[in-house]
C-alpha cells in the first residue's frame, strides 16, 4: 500500500496505481485525453499533467505510479498552463468547425476547450490537408481531424487483432493509417467500428446514411419497412439522454412509426430462425459427420475478419444468413407475397449497432429476392440523429408492439445481442429438438458475461457438447489459431466480433465502455425473462414462416433464401512484384 | 566508386534469407529493415509486406517503423545519394547556397531524384565534420569546406 497526498488530502492505494487513479478515489477529475480505460496507457496527450513534489518535470498521472509518501498537486498554474499550451497546440492543427462534426456535443476535445475556456488560440491556425478516406460503405476516416492519441490502434490490435491502424512517419508528419496510406478497403479491415469507439473526436465515423432512408420515407411510391436489431432495444434510450441500459422495444416500435416507417418489423423474428436453421444445421453436421466445430455466422465484422485472416477455416462457419440479412431476403418474398406488395416498391432498412452490417448489406450474393435485400442499414447513432431531429422525445412515446409476419420473437432471441446469447439461444433449441425432451434448465450462466472466453459442456441426450464463445476479434483469434493447429476440442463455437457482442457494436451510441456494454448486455437477459416466449422454436410467428412458407428448416427455400457462401480474402493488400533475378542481386 | 543501390526491388527470396538469419524474430525488425534496404536501396510495398508475413506481425507496424526512420526510405533512390548536411554550422557556413547549386546542376527539388535514376537529394543531420563545414556525403564519401562553384566539378565525378 501507499498514502499519497493529492491536493493536501490523504489517500491510501495499492502501490503501483497511477496517480489519475488515486486522484479519482479522492473525488479529483484529472482531465485526459489519450487515456481511454478499457484501452492501453499512451501518454502521449499530456493534458494530464501533474506537479509532483521533488521532481523537476510535469508527469502524466495516466501513467504514472504513485509512491508511498508522494505529494502530488493537480491544480496549480504551472499545471494549468501547461494543459492550456497542450490544448492550444492541438487545437491550432485541429478543425473549428465543431458544429458541421457529427462529434459535436460528444467530442471529448472540445469538451476539453470548453472546461479549460479556451476562448483564444495564440498558434497559427493550420491543418494538414490530408485526404480523407470513404472508400468503403461503413467507415469514414478525416485524419485532419485526428490528434495522434493512438486510441484506435490500441482499439486495433490490442483488442481487435485485426492491425490496420498505426501511426506512419514520425513528428509532426506523423499520420494514423492503414499500411502504404491505402483506403479501408484495400486492406483486411472488418470494419468493425470499434476504432469509433475508441476515437475522442471525429476523425473516425460510420458513414451516415441517414439521408437515404429520409428520401424514401418521404417518396410515396416506396413501402419502407424497418427491422430493429436485438442490440438496439437496449441501447437507443443513451441517443435520447436515457441512461444505459433502458429496455425501450416499444417505445422504439413507437418511434420508428412516428418517422414514417409504414412497417416495423423485428430482426428478433429472423434471430428465431436463424437459430431454427442453424441448430438444424449443427445437428446435420452432428449426424452426418460435416465439418466441426460449426462456429456462428452472425456477426458480419467476424465474417470479413475470418475471410481474411483465415481462409482456411471458412468451412467451420455456419452457413447461415446473418439474422439482418435473412430478413432483407424474406422482407421482399415471403412478406411482399403476404401483403401484396410489389417488391420493387419494399425499401428495406435495418437499424444496426453494427457498422459491418453495412458492408455486409452490401455484399453482392445478398441479393437472393431478386433484389437488394436490405437497402439501408443505419446505426444506432444515425437512428438517434433523426429520431432528434424529427424532435420526437421518448417521454413521450407509447409502448407499441413490432408489425406482422415478422415481429413476434422470443427470449432467446433478444439475448442475441450479448456475447454467449447465440450459443445460448442455439442450445436452448439443440436440446429440445435433439432430445425430444423440455429443457431442466433454460439459463445457461457459464456463457453469460464478459469474460474474453468462455467454454461450457452440456449433455444433449448421449453426447457432451462442447462449446466456446469469443467476444472481440483478439480472443476470436485465440480459439482460431488452436482451431488451426487441431486444439480447439470443441463441437460448437460462437464468436462476435466485438467487446460485449452486438450492445457494444460500433454502430452503437457515443460513449461505449466496458462497463457501458456489460450493463446493455444485462438488460438483454432482463428482456429475455420478460418475454412470454424464450425459446426459438415455441415462436409461433416461426412456425408460421415454416408451415406457409419455408417448408422445413434447411429446405430448398431455407438454403435459397437464407443461407450463403463465403469468399476467402487477401490478408495483404496487393503490391507491385519484383522480377526476380537480375535485380534481385 | 561503387554503385550502393539498385532501384529495382528485392526478390522475397532474398526476404526470406534475411528472416532466416535473424531467425524470424519480430524484435529484430530494424536489422531486417536494414539488411533489405541494402539489398535494393529501398523497402517497397512487397518487402514490406513479405517482412510482416514472415514475423507474423501486422504489415502496418513494418510500415510504421519503415517510415518512421529517415534512414529508411520506402521509394526508389538514386544510384547515388547526396546527403546535405542541415544543421547549424554548416548552415552558417552557407549550405543554403550548396543546396541550391545541386538542385540547379541536378534538375531536381531537395528531396526529389534524377529521371535518370542516377541522384537523390536529401538532407541529413550532422555528418561530424563541422571543421569543413559546409559538408554534403555522396553515398560514404564526404565533401568539406564546398563552394556553389565546386559543386558541379563533384558532380562530374559521378556522371
Amino acid at each position: 500500500m501507499a498514502m499519497v497526498t493529492i491536493d493536501g488530502r490523504k489517500v491510501e492505494v495499492d502501490a503501483g496505481t497511477t496517480i489519475l487513479n488515486a486522484a479519482k478515489k479522492l473525488g479529483i477529475d484529472i482531465p485526459t485525453l489519450c487515456h481511454h480505460p478499457d484501452l492501453a496507457v499512451q501518454a502521449v496527450c499530456r493534458i494530464c499533467v501533474v506537479e509532483i513534489e521533488g521532481q523537476k518535470l510535469l508527469q502524466p498521472a495516466c501513467a504514472f505510479p504513485v509512491q508511498d509518501g508522494m505529494v502530488v498537486y493537480t491544480n496549480t498554474p504551472r499545471v494549468r498552463q501547461a494543459r492550456k499550451v497542450n490544448l492550444e497546440l492541438l487545437l491550432a492543427r485541429h478543425p473549428q468547425d465543431c458544429l458541421q462534426c457529427v462529434r459535436n456535443r460528444s467530442c471529448e476535445l472540445q469538451a476539453l476547450a470548453e472546461r479549460f475556456g479556451m476562448r483564444e488560440i495564440r498558434f497559427e491556425h493550420k491543418l494538414r490537408g490530408l485526404p480523407e478516406d470513404h472508400s468503403t460503405p461503413a467507415i469514414v476516416r478525416e485524419p485532419d481531424k485526428c490528434i495522434l492519441c493512438r486510441r484506435c490502434v490500441s482499439m486495433c490490435h490490442d483488442v481487435q487483432a485485426a492491425g490496420v491502424l498505426f501511426p506512419s512517419r514520425r513528428g509532426a508528419d506523423t499520420v494514423v493509417t492503414p499500411v502504404f496510406g491505402r483506403g479501408l478497403d484495400e486492406v483486411a479491415c472488418a470494419l468493425c467500428g470499434q476504432c469509433i469507439h475508441a476515437c475522442p473526436v471525429g476523425a473516425i465515423t460510420e458513414r451516415d446514411d441517414t439521408e437515404r432512408v429520409w428520401q424514401a420515407l418521404a417518396d410515396p411510391n416506396k413501402h419502407v419497412v424497418v427491422q430493429t436489431a436485438p442490440a438496439t432495444r437496449v441501447s437507443i434510450g443513451e441517443e435520447m439522454g436515457l441512461p444505459p441500459g433502458q429496455i425501450i422495444t416499444g417505445k422504439l416500435v413507437a418511434a420508428l412509426r412516428r418517422l414514417g416507417f409504414d412497417k416495423v418489423m423485428d430482426t428478433d423474428f429472423t434471430a428465431d430462425l436463424t437459430i431454427i436453421e442453424e441448430g438444424n444445421e449443427f445437428l446435420k453436421r452432428l449426424k452426418e459427420g460435416g465439418v466441426l466445430p460449426m462456429i456462428t455466422s452472425c456477426s458480419p465484422g467476424w465474417i470479413k475478419f475470418g475471410e481474411h485472416f483465415y481462409p482456411d477455416l471458412l468451412k467451420h462457419i455456419s452457413t447461415c444468413k446473418s439474422p439482418q440479412q435473412m430478413f432483407g431476403a424474406l422482407v421482399k418474398t415471403y412478406y411482399a407475397r403476404k401483403a401484396g406488395i410489389d417488391p420493387k416498391d419494399i425499401f428495406s432498412v435495418s437499424l444496426m449497432p453494427c457498422t459491418a452490417k453495412k458492408y455486409e448489406a452490401d455484399r453482392p450474393e445478398m441479393c437472393d429476392s431478386g433484389y437488394k435485400d436490405v437497402d439501408v442499414v443505419l446505426t444506432s447513432r444515425e437512428l438517434g440523429r433523426m429520431l432528434r431531429e424529427a424532435g420526437i422525445r421518448f417521454e413521450d412515446l407509447p409502448e407499441e408492439e413490432h408489425d406482422d409476419p415478422m415481429g413476434i420473437s422470443t427470449g432467446a432471441a433478444a439475448i442475441f445481442g450479448a456475447t454467449g446469447g447465440v450459443m445460448e439461444a442455439a442450445l436452448r433449441t439443440v436440446y429440445e429438438v435433439a432430445t425430444g425432451s423440455e429443457l431442466p434448465k433454460i439459463d445457461f450462466e457459464e456463457v453469460r458475461g464478459l469474460k474474453g472466453i468462455k467454454e461450457a459442456t452440456v449433455r444433449v441426450g448421449d453426447l457432451d457438447v462442447r462449446v466456446a464463445v469469443a467476444h472481440g476479434l483478439g480472443n476470436a483469434k485465440k480459439i482460431l489459431d488452436l482451431l488451426r493447429e487441431g486444439k480447439a476440442n470443441y463441437h460448437f463455437i460462437e464468436i462476435m466480433c466485438c467487446p460485449g457482442g452486438c450492445v457494444g457494436g460500433g454502430g452503437q451510441p457515443i460513449p461505449t465502455t466496458m462497463e457501458i456494454r456489460g450493463i446493455r448486455g444485462n438488460a438483454l437477459y432482463e428482456a429475455d425473462r420478460g418475454l412470454p416466449y424464450r425459446k426459438s422454436h415455441e415462436n409461433p410467428a416461426i412456425k408460421q414462416i415454416y408451415a406457409e412458407f419455408l417448408g422445413e428448416p434447411l429446405s430448398e427455400v431455407s438454403h435459397h433464401l437464407l443461407h450463403t457462401h463465403y469468399t476467402p480474402r487477401q490478408k495483404y493488400p496487393s503490391v507491385a512484384k519484383t522480377v526476380c533475378g537480375e535485380a534481385a542481386g | 566508386m561503387e554503385p550502393a543501390a539498385k532501384s529495382a526491388g528485392v526478390c522475397p527470396a532474398k526476404v526470406s534469407e534475411i528472416l532466416a538469419k535473424y531467425s524470424r524474430r519480430p524484435d529484430a525488425l530494424v536489422s531486417i529493415l536494414h539488411d533489405v534496404q541494402k539489398e535494393a536501396g529501398y523497402l517497397s510495398e512487397e518487402a514490406i509486406t513479405e517482412i510482416a508475413s514472415g514475423l507474423d506481425i501486422p504489415v502496418s507496424k513494418v510500415y510504421g517503423v519503415a517510415t518512421f526512420y529517415t534512414l529508411f526510405s520506402t521509394k526508389p533512390k538514386g544510384q547515388y545519394i547526396i546527403r546535405v548536411c542541415e544543421n547549424a554550422p554548416c548552415h552558417v557556413l552557407g549550405a543554403k547556397a550548396i543546396v541550391e547549386a545541386l538542385e540547379k546542376e541536378l534538375g531536381i527539388p531537395m528531396g526529389g531524384t534524377t529521371s535518370d535514376g542516377k541522384f537523390t537529394l536529401e538532407y541529413t543531420s550532422c555528418l561530424g565534420v563541422c571543421g569543413v563545414a559546409p559538408a554534403i556525403m555522396i553515398n560514404e564519401a564526404v565533401y568539406g569546406n564546398l563552394t556553389p562553384e565546386r559543386v558541379p566539378l563533384i558532380l562530374k565525378e559521378y556522371k
